[in-house]
């Protein structure tokens, strides 16, 4: 059978292959994408779509801040159903402990320019009515963002097609590798270099792959209008996401523009199914309610499962496999896809195009992780 | 058993006989029961109580499917938000 | 946080229409502790709606044996979860319920049909079933024109209704033609309770206009409906009237079944000769088995409330009417049928899922029901896709996606069970 014969070749149509794509293209790269099922329908279509600075480590921060600068960027040419809001985040500290974390992050985050306030218990109560009274006050990140990832992964796809990519949806992937990518069905895509942008199959696709599937749970309620303002975490989410091999839930609920409020969230190892857990899923809302107890009466009308794509460091795997020159991976964001996605494209075309990267690649070099790496 | 039973829908008294659905004394009064995504005024389709169209506001509580709650005296019914 | 209300039963019915009755009072005569729950805020689903002032009516025959046989009935209940088998999770009026069952008799009835046409969101454009049920909950129809649109046996039965309580029917709309027609009235002869109904039913009719391989093509209007343009054997009119009740038959309410894991096949829900489903102790009876009416409702309520109570010799006798009726029912079938046409009448800009305004261009410039759904939103609403999901998949020929729960909206706190107040076998007979 005759190959087609690409640049690029991005398997994986969620919002880090559709971003991937985009800039592939936009550098005059011949440039196929290719997913199993429709655009963005993986963590894409389950996650928060929240464009968030994380401080967890200083590579994470790097990586989440030149990206979210880059969504500021692409902000204009987004249409509306991308529904780009710039409605910030606040890290709620429940005690004193708590907010000793807050003045922390407020420290780290000034040196680094990113701005930020702190908000006494008055304050946050003035911004968050519905927050469970007693709270120690939090920390304001007024450039986070959220938006409808589905629309943005659509979205950077057309403007790939428009720069001249191909999309083929639908279309199940069976083997790649050594500048091949073949369906299922047989069809061969002839590629300089491949990309594996699949997610929490990214491991199916490239056995040995350190990543690993982290389901998660989310519950959206009818509109409420103003409920909420702004996306709330609580402060041990971070705990809840350095966890490695126990079930979690950390509170974290999300205002959407349709005025419906989005919750999360969970984080379970090990399940491969998508069934609703009703024992996690109860779990995660009872946290979300222990902070906002008036979400008690709100009419719930939709939950769903999803599956995160982990790395037992914590940090996405941007750059080329070990083992096969032709060969890109852009996987592994956990719960920073949407935000990391915009960054993501560009540290991989450096790496492709041979630029000059505008942060140091080298923590997300997947030859920094050696295969089937330990869970701690 | 009285011969009718008064409700206020967005503060006017409406009058229904026992055991009228507050989705019927919104629809005496005149008025649509919502207002969908895109402004338009809805009201109900299925009467039975799955197509969410008739919803309103009763006694402060969002998104109540009025075609399926019976009129309780003094209730306040509102359309209008 | 929530309290839960724990109830236990031998046999749990889900749906109070009238298989659900016949099922819950012959599985109590049984002997058994029945529990039967509905959303509804009376007993009766849609076809016995508001029947429990009269005395005389099969309703009342049936609410009475429920009663005697103690029965418990839960009104204003909604099941929204299976936590795991032989629990149902329910949202009542007052608190969430956890249902403690041996056997479950799913007979959760159907919904109408709603396809969209341009102006079919006007307010009183309704449902042919939906302005009925309306109009029994109170809404005061005497005097007010009203034009019967759609397809099937419920149209004519709503423009009985309708004109007993003083509306001014002015045409029926069915999308079937008179061949068709013709074809079911030949099988109603068969059916000798069928040919009986018909004749009341035509008497009832007499003076109304009746028009097959009739439809709406646009409903027009301010504030509300003020006229319909109908297709007319390929002539269009214009006709000013006050309500527009629409609806194109009947779609099986098998959401339950689903979640559950139950075989469905085709929208069915698949049942041996006792009414039992592919999981043992789960049996279906009524509509979501094959849109039937009441009779075969009936009938298959009662096998599978005998057969839940392990009398399946008693349910025996039952056969024969069953299969005679079931031949009724594939008949209905054939008969109303949809035309293609129809998947002509709604515009670009025509709304199709209600909950999230989203038009027929937006819909149709995705292939699948996955991709439509996550770039417009539609069946995201609370309807869970319980209207706009017929209607795309009749225009797109979309399947829909699989079921999750909560299968119905419900309060937050109810999806965080907690500690249970058990309340053993507390409800009580009565009609709720």
């Amino acid at each position: 059978m005759t190959a087609l014969i690409y640049d690029v070749v991005v398997v994986g149509a969620g919002i880090v292959g559709a971003a991937c794509a985009e800039e592939c293209a936009r550098q005059g790269m011949r440039v196929a994408i290719i997913d199993r099922d429709v655009i963005g329908g993986g963590a894409t279509a389950a996650g928060m779509g929240h464009i968030v600075v994380m401080d967890d480590s200083e590579a994470q921060f790097a990586l989440t801040r030149y990206s979210q600068q880059l969504w500021q960027q692409l902000r204009p040419e987004l249409p509306p159903d991308v529904e780009y809001e710039p409605c910030g985040t606040i890290w709620v500290a429940a005690d004193e402990e708590e907010m000793a974390e807050v003045r922390r992050k407020e420290k780290y985050y000034g040196q680094r320019g990113v701005p930020t306030e702190v908000l006494d218990p008055q304050t946050l109560e003035h911004l968050e009515p519905n927050l469970r009274k007693g709270m120690a006050g939090g920390l304001l990140v007024p450039e986070d963002v959220v938006l409808y990832p589905p629309c943005a992964a659509r979205f950077l796809i057309e403007r790939a097609q428009a720069a001249g990519a191909e999309l083929h949806v639908g279309c199940a992937v069976s083997q790649i590798g050594k500048g091949l990518v073949r369906l299922a069905v047989g069809t061969e895509f002839s590629a300089a270099v491949i990309v594996n942008a699949g997610g929490a199959w990214a491991s199916a696709l490239t056995p040995g792959l350190s990543v690993k599937k982290r389901k998660g749970h989310l519950a959206i309620t009818d509109r409420y209008p103003g409920f909420v303002r702004h996306q709330l975490v609580e402060l041990g989410y971070l705990k809840s996401a350095h966890s490695t091999s126990a079930d979690s839930v950390a509170f974290n609920v999300q205002p959407r523009r349709t005025g419906q409020i989005l919750v999360g969230s969970s984080r379970q190892f090990g399940a491969e199914h998508g069934e609703v857990d009703t024992a996690n899923l109860a779990r995660m809302l009872q946290r979300a309610q222990e902070y906002m107890p008036k979400l008690a009466e709100l009419s719930t009308i939709r939950v769903w499962t999803g599956f995160r794509a982990a790395t037992p460091h914590k940090l996405p795997l941007i750059g080329p496999c070990p083992g096969d020159p032709t060969l890109f991976l852009a996987t592994g964001h956990e719960g920073l896809g949407i935000t990391t996605s915009l960054a993501t494209a560009r540290l991989l075309v450096d790496q492709i195009a041979g630029r000059n990267p505008a942060i140091p690649v080298g923590p997300y070099l997947p030859s920094r992780v050696p295969a089937e790496h330990a869970y701690a | 058993m009285p011969e009718t039973i008064t409700v206020t829908v967005n503060g006017t008294s409406i009058a229904v006989p026992p055991g009228a659905t507050v989705a019927v004394a919104i629809a005496l009064a005149g008025a649509a029961c919502r207002k969908s995504v895109s402004g338009e005024a809805r009201g109900p389709l299925c009467g039975m109580g799955i197509c969410f169209e008739c919803r309103a506001v009763i006694d402060g509580r969002l998104h109540c499917r009025s075609c399926q709650i019976i009129c309780q005296s003094g209730m306040e019914v509102r359309t209008d938000e | 946080m929530s309290s839960l209300t724990r109830t236990q039963f031998d046999v749990l019915v889900v749906g109070g229409g009238p298989a659900g009755l016949a099922a819950a009072a012959r599985a109590a005569e049984c002997g058994l502790q029945v529990g039967l729950v509905d959303d509804n805020p009376a007993l009766g689903g849609q076809i016995w709606r508001g029947q429990a002032g009269n005395t005389a009516s099969e309703a009342a025959h049936w609410y009475a044996r429920l009663q005697a046989a103690g029965a418990g009935v839960l009104c204003g209940t909604r099941v929204f979860h299976q936590p795991e088998p032989g629990i149902l999770l329910a949202e009542g009026p007052d608190a969430a319920l956890e249902l403690n069952y041996k056997k479950l008799i799913l007979a959760t009835g159907a919904r109408e049909r709603f396809l969209p046409f341009p102006g079919w969101t006007l307010p009183n454009v309704m449902g042919a079933g939906g302005l009925q049920a309306l109009v029994k909950s109170g809404l005061p129809i005497a005097g007010k024109r009203v034009v019967v649109a759609g397809s099937g046996p419920l149209l004519l039965a709503v423009a009985a209704y309708l004109r007993q309580h003083g509306a001014e029917i002015l045409l029926i709309c069915e999308q079937a033609s008179w061949s068709s027609l013709a074809g079911f009235g030949f099988a109603l002869l068969r059916q000798p309770e069928k040919v009986r109904q018909g004749f009341s039913l035509r008497k009832q009719l007499s003076g109304i206009p009746f028009a097959p391989s009739s439809w709406p093509v646009s409903a027009r209007g301010q504030a509300a409906i003020e006229e319909v343009v109908i297709s007319q054997t390929g002539k269009t009119k214009t006709i000013a009237c006050d309500y527009l009740a629409c609806g194109f038959h009947l779609v099986p309410n098998s959401e339950l079944a689903v979640l559950l894991g139950c075989r469905v096949q085709d929208e069915l829900v698949q049942v041996d000769d006792y009414q039992q489903t592919s999981i043992p102790g789960i049996f279906c009876a009524g509509e979501p088995t094959g849109i039937g009416g009441l009779e075969l409702s009936l009938v298959e309520g009662q096998i599978a409330g005998l057969a839940a109570a392990g009398r399946e010799t008693a349910a025996g006798p039952l056969f024969a009417e069953r299969e005679k009726l079931r031949r009724f029912a594939r008949v209905l079938d054939r008969t109303f049928t949809l035309r293609a046409e129809l998947r002509g009448l709604p515009l670009p800009e025509t709304i199709v899922c209600r909950c999230e305004d989203a038009t027929c261009s937006q819909l149709a410039q995705h292939t699948s029901w996955r991709s439509a759904k996550l770039q417009t939103r539609c069946g995201m609403g609370p309807c869970q896709a319980r209207i706009c999901g017929p209607a795309a998949g009749f225009l797109f020929g979309w399947a829909q996606d699989s079921i999750r729960p909560p299968i119905f909206p419900t309060r937050f706190e109810n999806l965080i069970t907690s500690s249970p107040e058990v309340e053993h076998g507390a409800i009580t007979g009565g009609r709720g």
